[in-house]
């Protein structure tokens, strides 16, 4: 392991910005195992008090849709317009609906 | 199989012609690719070899508030490297291979690095002049047709801001002090100021990469636009300190609204860029021994976490 490519795994970094919010997808670092990645975490996403919560992922983890896949996967709802409030026209006289 | 690389690739550029965005998994012309790497990851080189002109002078600030300050500001260059890296990993590179051709010489870094920090007034002078002009080059790139990259750009320009203040602050601080001292910071603005306008590049005239990544709207600006900005800015701030911009051929020109200004010495340039600067030498070499010195560290915590996975 003394060669300089001694690569660390990638691990995905996402920060809760404040309590109520979800966390965000910020980047990602490198880092030996888990706890190193969220002290790196802390030190590369989080010097300016952005965040109060940190997740670390290993990339490796991650599965993702594919770009080639977003028609199967998106275009179906575009023919349901019915699902949105705005398709149905009712008179002015119903407020609040 | 070339009719469809063909339909991709007029795909991509009506995409990004639309300033729309591309995200890592994409499609993406090789050639769009390449460029992205390329110049990130002299991006993130430049960030890294950037922090040691300026850690030359932590340990002699002459306060422990500027200490501080310069501290957080070397720190935030660190940090501004590994965004970039991270986001030139999106690209399908490995980081360890950037850093390789870094230490190895392969890799480019900005030439302003390159030259000595011989007095405290050069932490004035770059904070106010290198990331000032740093900042020009990289507003626009936070709206870069990259994803990763524009990201990547928004938060190093947010924590740009307070180092372009705080190095003018030091430069203001000086101009109210002794002779001496403002000697010292006309000094360093006389050492300064041509290289931090070099920092945008070769004139339009004799640029390689510009139009096609105009096109793709990794850049918008040409060179001698944003450095013509950076001199019409800066100009007034000089003034209002008491300094003076060491160029003869400087003057307000009514008729165009900007300043003239004198012709950059493009063999001196040419010169640093090809490794011939003041400090080419010197900084891959520090770089070599952080990097050789922490290798134990790197190891370690490896085998570190080796050792916890088994339990």
């Amino acid at each position: 392991m003394s060669d300089k490519k001694n690569n660390w795994p990638l691990w995905e970094v996402f920060i809760r910005s404040r309590q109520g919010l979800g966390h965000k997808h910020v980047g990602s670092l490198h880092a030996a195992d888990a706890e190193m990645a969220i002290g790196n975490a802390r030190d590369v996403y989080t010097r300016r008090q952005e965040g109060v919560s940190i997740w670390v992922i290993p990339s490796d983890a991650i599965t993702a849709s594919a770009p080639e896949d977003s028609e199967a996967l998106y275009d179906p709802a575009n023919d349901k317009i019915y699902r949105h409030p705005t398709f149905y026209v009712l008179p002015d006289e119903v407020n609040h609906m | 199989m070339n009719a469809t690389h063909e339909k991709l690739r007029e795909e991509f550029d009506a995409y990004v012609a639309e300033d729309k965005k591309i995200e890592p998994k994409d499609w993406m012309p090789d050639g769009y690719r390449k460029t992205l790497i390329r110049q990130i990851s002299q991006h993130a080189h430049s960030e890294v070899v950037g922090m040691l002109p300026e850690s030359n002078w932590i340990t002699r600030a002459p306060s422990l508030q500027r200490k501080a300050i310069l501290l957080a500001k070397v720190q935030d260059e660190a940090g501004h490297g590994l965004y970039l890296y991270s986001a030139a990993e999106t690209l399908g590179v490995d980081r360890a291979d950037l850093i390789a051709d870094l230490l190895s010489g392969k890799a480019r870094y900005s030439s302003i690095f390159n030259y000595p920090t011989l007095t405290w007034a050069d932490m004035g002078a770059i904070g106010w002049l290198v990331d000032g002009a740093a900042i020009m080059n990289q507003v626009p790139l936070c709206r870069c047709s990259y994803g990763p990259y524009a990201r990547a750009m928004t938060r190093v320009c947010r924590e740009e801001s307070f180092h372009q203040r705080q190095g003018y602050s030091i430069m203001m601080e000086l101009m109210k002090g002794t002779e001496d001292q403002k000697a010292m910071a006309q000094d360093s603005l006389n050492r300064w100021w041509w290289p931090s306008l070099m920092m945008f590049g070769p004139s339009d005239k004799h640029s390689t990469h510009s139009s096609q990544n105009m096109k793709w709207n990794i850049k918008r600006f040409s060179n001698d636009e944003l450095r013509q900005r950076m001199v019409d800015m800066t100009v007034p701030q000089a003034e209002l300190i008491g300094l003076k911009i060491p160029d003869s051929d400087l003057k307000w020109n009514n008729e165009t609204g900007h300043y003239d200004f004198g012709e950059i010495d493009w063999e001196e340039f040419n010169n640093v860029l090809s490794g011939n600067g003041p400090c080419n030498k010197e900084r891959l070499e520090a770089r070599n021994k952080a990097h050789d010195d922490g290798a134990w560290v790197r190891e370690a915590a490896s085998a570190y976490a080796e050792k916890k996975s088994k339990k």
